[in-house]
This record gives C-alpha cells, structure tokens and sequence, in this order.
C-alpha cells in the first residue's frame, strides 16, 4: 500500500494504492496535513486504484475534510468504484463529500 | 509478505477446508492478514469481487475491532482468526481476549448527529457487507458469514 501526492495548478492530488485503512491512515493523514501547512489548500483524494477502505479510512477522511475546511480549503473525492461507492452511500458520507468520477473532473470542479 | 512477518497460515484440508491464523496485537498487521485469508478465498464459492471487497473490508473491520477494543493492541496477546470454506458459505470467526462489548450499543453512525464523527462505522459496515454476524455471549467472538455467490 501506497500513497501518490501530484501537484496541479495549485491542487493537491493525493491517489491511495491499494487499500486505505487503519494500518495506514496515519501516513494519508500526515501526508495531507503535511501539505496544508505548507499552504495548500484544495486536495483531491484519487481512489481510482483502491480496492477497499474500512471504516477507519472513513473516518480519517471525515477528520481531514473537517481540518481542511477549517483551514478555508475544500477536499473532493474521486475514482470510487462501484463498491466504493455503495460504501459511501449505505453510510451516508455521499452527502459530506463531493464525489466525482475521475480525479481529472475532481481538479477542473476547484 | 515480508522476511520478518511473523504471520503464518494454517491450511486444514478435509470438508470444510480450514484456515487458521493468529494476528499479533497490532493494527500495522491488519492488512497482511487480511490479503493473507483473502488469497486462499479467491478459487472457492465466492466471487472474486466479493472476496476483494466484502469479504476484506469486513475482516479488516473485525480485526481492527479485536486489536484495538478487545485486546487493546497488547503486544502479549494475538487475534485468532479461524475460516471455514464450506460448501456453501464462507464462514469467517475473529476471537481476542478482551471483555467484550454489546454489539447492541453502537448507535446508528448514519444520523445527522453522528455524520461527522471519526469512528463508530465499523460493525454497521460489516453488517452490511456480509450476509450474516454473530457474536459469541461474551462479545469477544465475531462470526462473518458470506453466503456462496
């Protein structure tokens, strides 16, 4: 497992490999709030090549959502597949998130 | 699987086939234990998409659970993980050494009030991404049961 941190046009694009959940949110956490220091402000998360998040990466995104908006900036979501989504949707953090299909819709959305 | 893992798996022939592993108290192992089971359930009765996705998200939630909240990650005491590939059904039993908890009390992390908090998913995710959970009287024992398909 590992994590992807892209910069482009000012956004941040943070792409999770593999799986996000409790062994490594820690480093996902780090990693955004790393760049928020440094000034960064809009962040996508890519899930494109993720195949399961459990419900520590849930709330771990929750947390950085709250601190990222806190800091006056915006964290979008892309790339979930279908059972991603689901996931997303059966515990209601659809309606926290902005979600899009691809992360490249994510950066053109800011 | 790296040199140093102390994970090893035990394969059971026979009917059902068993597997069993013991999962050190820490949550860093979480997801080696969970490709671990997962590989060995990819040729049964499930399909592969629910093998990679229901059947891993719900072990890693039920061994997060037993780590953290059973054995309270001391590092003296190991998670076992029993499965059973039956013919029918994956049945996947998680136990620790903790008090237990009422699998009663978690309230529903999908209300407004508790949208935006961290934790408090888990057994709601695992309850639906499996077919069937039990728990034993004690609540130290977790059964997740998929259904073949």
């Amino acid at each position: 497992m590992s994590f992807t941190v892209k910069h482009e046009r000012g956004i941040i694009t943070l792409g999770v490999d593999g799986q996000l959940i409790v062994g490594n949110r820690h480093e996902l956490k780090q990693k955004v709030l790393d760049a928020l220091e440094g000034g960064g402000r809009r962040f996508v998360i890519d899930f494109t090549q993720t195949g399961y998040i459990d419900s520590s990466g849930l709330g771990v995104l929750v947390s950085l959502s709250k601190k990222i908006r806190e800091q006056g900036g915006e964290l979008r979501l892309a790339g979930l597949n279908e059972d991603l989504q689901t996931l997303f949707e059966l515990t209601k953090l659809d309606t926290l998130f902005t979600i899009t299909r691809t992360p490249q819709e994510a950066v053109a959305s800011f | 699987m790296s040199p140093a893992s102390p994970l090893r798996i035990d394969v059971q022939g026979g009917e059902p086939r068993r597997l069993r592993l013991e999962v050190p108290s820490d949550v860093e192992y979480v997801g080696e234990a969970v490709e671990l089971i997962a590989r060995h359930c990819l040729t049964g009765i499930l399909s592969p998409r629910r093998v990679l996705f229901n059947l891993r998200t719900a072990l890693a939630e039920a061994l997060t659970n037993a780590i953290v909240y059973g054995n309270g990650e001391d590092a003296a005491k190991v998670v076992r993980v029993q499965v059973e590939l039956g013919r029918d059904a994956v049945r996947i039993r998680v136990s620790d050494d903790g008090a237990g908890f009422d699998p009663a009390a978690p309230p529903d992390p999908t209300r407004p009030e508790n949208l935006r908090r961290e934790d408090g998913r888990g057994l709601f995710v695992m309850r639906h991404l499996v077919d069937r959970v039990d728990f034993n009287d004690k609540g130290n024992t977790i059964w997740l049961t998929l259904q073949a398909g």
